[in-house]
């Protein structure tokens, strides 16, 4: 594989570009493979990457209905963060942080991670001191927390609104000064190219029929593209989770759900943080293109539509003017949805399942993104060793059962109860 | 926007009613012994599939009513909506 770096830029730049190799092949899926992933977005790439580096497991497919990229992987509003209370969450998405920084050189990929920091905004005492305590938790995991007042907030956004008769003051923040974004796409593709390099097959336009299951076993996979033949199959879909689970007969905890993003016209540089608003569910970032990139409430009742309905974006966007008045004044660019696959308690799974070789990968709700490197790295573990890490030990699908929910905001798809 | 046809009200918008979720779990029946099985599908297990979906909508802005509607999950088409106490056919 050719190296991406100013060397082979400029050597490239003299032959206009031509030269280039493809950045991973479009095999034809053979027969058999040790491992079969289906779902081509980040987690289903990012974990055939670590199967491929960390555990020598090359023979490995990826089966993607679309095409990679086109799900949620670039739908998403590319926040990456660790600012989780719950032990589990923390030390999960503080695990994916080191992931995150170590990224671009990992994969020969620029995916162009911006550590700009994240702001969850106040708005009473009483968040504050709930912030206090998160932030607190927060930094006997070893991740950065400052809590900041409501002074030290406007010298950071000052084009919030400060005013004194709003509906919801601003009393302060928590900011998670190392969080930040990536470019979204640069993930899927640099985990793509890396795993196609390893040796493992990204089958594109390849939809999974059915299963075939015997004595409790997985044997293999039914494709569009034909069998494929397999003693182990990893779940990554996402907001396809309970298509495929009705197709091997489990009901899980899970319901589909969509979630809008939007960006606005570009601007000049204005905002250099995420910034969430700490009344509603309202969050915003500046693209290095300078779109505000938005987004907040689910639409709030089971879809697949893929595209949002605009009550909701209404409803967001008023918090969002609410937050910062200026907003008012951009045009709209852009709106979007994609499909969530939302836990009942708000927090993934990655697990073993009741059939031998097959394994669990969903549950990801608002958070699905950042998670990427960690949710491969330990699904690649899981698949490999065929136990669960400690890092994905606490979203297991039974916690459900045995009353152990990961209940970090209490919502998951119930939206209407905050 | 959705237009959903109360049965009480008749052709409402969507923005007078808030959603409840799926129309077809049935609670446990009282008194009888229910296994941890039965009690997690009544709770948490959910089939969510793409199509026609039953769900329960309250018309919260309007006649509070609960009603159940007939909806598909991937065009939004509303297909049938019943009162709360009718059963599902």
């Amino acid at each position: 594989m050719q190296k991406y770096s100013v060397f082979s830029l400029v050597k490239n730049a003299l032959s206009n570009h031509e030269n280039w190799d493809l950045a991973w092949k479009d095999p034809t899926p053979k027969k058999e493979y040790d491992v079969v992933i289906i779902g081509g977005g980040g987690h289903g790439l990012a974990t055939a990457y670590y199967l491929a580096k960390e555990h020598n497991i090359t023979n490995v497919a990826i089966i993607e209905k679309g095409w990679i990229g086109g799900g949620n992987v670039g739908r998403n509003t590319t926040i990456i963060r660790s600012n989780y209370m719950h032990d589990d969450n923390a030390l999960f998405s503080e695990f994916g942080m080191d992931l995150w920084r170590k990224m671009s050189q990992d994969l020969n990929y620029n995916v162009m991670f911006s550590p700009r920091g994240i702001i969850n905004l106040a708005h009473s005492d009483a968040q504050m001191n709930t912030y206090a305590r998160r932030g607190n938790s927060m930094r006997l995991n070893g991740i950065d927390a400052v809590l900041l007042n409501r002074e030290e907030v406007r010298e950071i956004i000052p084009m919030a609104d400060f005013s004194e008769n709003v509906r919801f003051p601003i009393f302060g923040g928590l900011m998670q000064p190392s969080a930040g974004t990536a470019r979204h796409d640069a993930v899927a593709w640099g985990y793509a190219r890396q795993a196609d390099d390893m040796g493992v097959d990204i089958i594109q336009n390849c939809e999974v029929i059915g299963f075939d299951v015997s004595a409790g076993k997985i044997n293999g996979v039914r494709t569009s593209r034909g069998d494929i033949k397999a003693k182990k199959i990893g779940l990554c879909v996402a907001g396809s989770t309970n298509i495929l689970a009705e197709k091997l007969n489990m009901t899980l905890p899970i319901e589909t759900h969509l979630l809008q993003a939007c960006v606005s016209e570009p601007v000049k540089p204005v905002l250099d943080k995420v910034v969430t608003f700490g009344a509603g569910h309202f969050y915003i970032s500046q693209s290095d293109k300078g779109e505000m990139v938005m987004g907040g409430d689910l639409d709030g009742y089971n879809s697949y539509a893929q595209r949002g309905n605009l009550p909701t974006l209404q409803h967001v966007l008023t918090e969002g003017i609410a937050m910062m008045p200026f907003l008012s004044k951009l045009k709209m660019l852009r709106t979007w949805g994609g499909i969530m696959d939302m836990s009942m308690d708000g927090s993934p799974i990655i697990d073993k399942t009741h059939i031998e070789g097959l394994y669990l990968n969903c549950g990801w709700c608002y958070g699905g993104f950042k998670a990427t490197p960690a949710s491969g790295w330990t699904f690649a573990h899981t698949i490999a060793q065929d136990r669960v890490h400690e890092l994905n030990a606490g979203y297991s699908l039974n916690r459900f059962n045995t009353g152990h929910l990961l209940d970090e905001k209490g919502l998951g798809t119930k939206t209407w109860i905050s | 926007m959705l237009h959903i046809k109360c049965p009480h009200c008749g052709m409402r918008s969507q923005n007078e009613f808030s959603y409840g979720g799926d129309a077809t779990v049935k609670r446990p029946e009282l008194g009888k012994e229910i296994s941890d099985q039965d009690w997690d599908n009544f709770v948490y297990n959910r089939k969510s599939l793409r199509g026609k979906h039953w769900e329960l909508w309250q018309h919260l802005s309007g006649c509070r009513q609960w009603i159940k509607v007939q909806r598909d999950t991937a065009t939004h088409e509303i297909f049938k909506t019943l009162k709360a106490n009718e059963e599902i056919s």
